[in-house]
């Protein structure tokens, strides 16, 4: 009789060390997922409040009564806002367009067709990736300004296409596709870059859609090599744009304008991501790169 | 069995003119640049040959603050990050419910713009005349006197400058450490429990060990990742940085190569870079060799 009220006891406190451990966890998960969202409810809360509310305020107030879109409205009028848009729009599309075109080809290639010299130019490109873009900006600045290439598309976008990664991670998952269906094709008198566009493009989709995200991620957040090879602010993107709205008197007399352009700037990768979460973290978990 | 035609270069053609004029020759290049002497850049001509780049970039004082501010943010933020990630990791593999919302949430600042939400940091924590900000708010409840983070004492300023790196690089480690402990094989874990191992000895003689591989890549990538930190900083204290003295060597690199009136110092920058690559390259020898002893493939 003792000996089962001793299970009971033993089991009882092993059910509440638990409780009480799951509480603790759960609680300091969610301190960090606060720390995590807040600066984004902050920009949302400050982008709503009038510029005089804001400024009246001493202690700032975690909620508002009077939301006003006006500091948007302001922001794509007054400011520049949306040409910095359009522009980043445009390097956006076009860069990650030729990235997916060169990669695709260059990846088929070392997926799929054999020549002379393969092993040895594979070994090369990915030696490539371990260059530090800091090191290759500089040079790629006296290049693109000796040919009159500063403040243009073309300038800003040459030298953002290539990604050896991406290339890498295609042609892992192109050498995945069973050999016989070449074969096949080839039997069937396909060309090669039928082959490429009907068979294994459609097969390895999902692949694509991911490096396609991640360069649209990476285009739309690029700050360095924009901000040097542009001077001129009709030319500038989003990243270099929001830091000359900063400088431009917005930055510590008009915050709730300001704030309305982060949010601005922001709200398109956030609904890419919460579109597509899934895809850009396992695309990142195999083998992105930052931090 | 496929005959080998030299077709295949053509289809590499594409990747390899973008990667050699924008990759291999810059490369090439920059180590030429750095030993040219007064280039200019008008006549894209040099005076000579020598080590005077280096001598220049090593006695300027906005960049040895560059260098101090670089090693002091690579000390603090990586060893920071690093455990937090862990730490957070390990509560997420522990719970049973809500994993993947929790995952997803601490994801999010990896892809936001760190320019655009760098300057909510800015706001949060900055002091002006007509308010304290929140967060000086949140430290007066503790009865600390406001302080101006973003223009005032440099311990202020690199305190916020840490804050704000972390808070952008643990998406990435947390994701990487959680995908790490999803894959270690749980019958070690429950030939630990049958053997009545305490949780903390599981923690020091199965999971770290079966993760050290992903622990070693994180610290090289975020050492590697840490000493290139620039962007955070232009977020927070505007694009000025030697004004705030914040600025790192990335920034000092851009700094000289970047001129208003045109041109720039594009040899006193390319040494600069050079210092960099070989400060970071040391340090990664240093790691690989430390691992050596501790990290069990």
């Amino acid at each position: 009789m003792s000996k089962i009220m001793d299970f009971e006891r033993i089991e009882r406190r092993a059910k509440r060390t638990a409780l009480i451990r799951n509480i603790v966890v759960y609680g300091l998960l969610g301190v960090w997922a606060l720390v995590v969202l807040f600066p984004f409810y902050w920009m949302l809360l400050t982008s709503i409040k009038t510029q005089g509310s804001y400024a009246a305020e001493i202690v700032p107030q975690l909620f508002t009564t009077n939301p006003t879109m006006a500091n948007y409205l302001q922001i794509f009028t007054e400011a520049d806002l949306g040409r910095y848009f359009v522009n980043t729009f445009i390097f956006t599309v076009v860069t990650t367009i030729l990235m997916l075109a060169v990669t695709v080809l260059a990846a088929f290639a070392f997926a799929r067709l054999s020549f002379p010299g393969k092993d040895i130019a594979f070994l090369l490109f990915l030696a490539l990736m371990m260059i530090p873009s800091e090191l290759v900006v500089i040079t790629n600045f006296v290049t693109m300004k000796s040919a009159s290439l500063d403040n243009t598309f073309l300038g800003l976008i040459l030298p953002s296409v290539s990604s050896v990664f991406y290339i890498y991670l295609l042609k892992e998952n192109f050498a995945q596709i069973p050999d016989e269906l070449y074969y096949a094709a080839k039997v069937d008198a396909t060309s090669d870059l039928k082959y490429l566009g009907k068979v294994m493009i459609p097969i390895c989709r999902p692949t694509l859609v991911t490096i396609l995200i991640l360069k649209v991620i990476e285009c739309w957040n690029s700050y360095v090599w924009p901000r040097i090879i542009t001077d001129k602010p009709e030319m500038f993107l989003v990243s270099n744009g929001i830091q000359t709205i900063r400088e431009s008197g917005y930055g510590r007399d008009n915050i709730p304008a300001m704030m309305a352009a982060v949010v601005a700037v922001s709200i398109p990768l956030i609904l890419l991501f919460l579109i597509f979460h899934k895809k850009i973290m396992a695309g990142v978990a195999r083998g992105g790169t930052k931090g | 069995m496929e005959n080998k035609s030299w077709k295949g270069w053509l289809y590499l053609l594409p990747a390899i003119l973008f990667l050699g004029v924008f990759m291999v020759y810059p490369l090439i290049d920059v180590f030429v640049y750095s030993f040219e002497e007064g280039y200019d850049f008008v006549s894209q001509t040099a005076d000579g040959i020598g080590l005077y780049n280096y001598e220049y970039v090593l006695r300027d004082p906005y960049f040895m603050q560059a260098v101090q501010n670089t090693f002091i943010l690579v000390a603090i933020t990586v060893p920071a990050s690093t455990l937090l990630a862990l730490l957070i990791s390990l509560g997420l593999s522990s719970i049973p419910r809500l994993r993947e919302l929790f995952q997803t949430v601490y994801f999010l600042p990896y892809v936001t713009n760190t320019l655009a939400v760098g300057l909510v940091f800015m706001i949060l924590f900055d002091k002006t005349d007509s308010a304290p900000g929140l967060i000086n708010v949140i430290l007066g409840l503790f009865r600390v006197e406001p302080i101006d983070f973003i223009d005032g004492p440099y311990w202020a300023k690199m305190l916020v400058l840490c804050l704000y790196t972390v808070w952008v690089v643990l998406p990435f480690k947390i994701l990487v450490l959680t995908s790490a402990l999803a894959s270690v094989d749980e019958t070690y874990y429950k030939a630990a429990r049958v053997d009545g191992t305490s949780s903390w000895r599981i923690f020091r003689k199965v999971t770290l060990p079966m993760i050290s591989p992903t622990m070693f890549y994180l610290i090289i990538t975020g050492f590697i990742g840490a000493f290139k930190a620039y962007s955070d900083a232009v977020a927070l204290f505007g694009e000025d940085l030697n004004l705030a003295e914040m600025n790192t060597i990335v920034g000092y690199v851009y700094e000289v190569l970047y001129d208003e009136a045109g041109g720039g110092y594009p040899s006193f920058a390319s040494a600069a870079a050079i210092i960099l690559f070989v400060i970071v390259l040391t340090i990664t020898c240093i790691n690989l060799l430390v691992s050596r002893k501790h990290v069990h493939y």
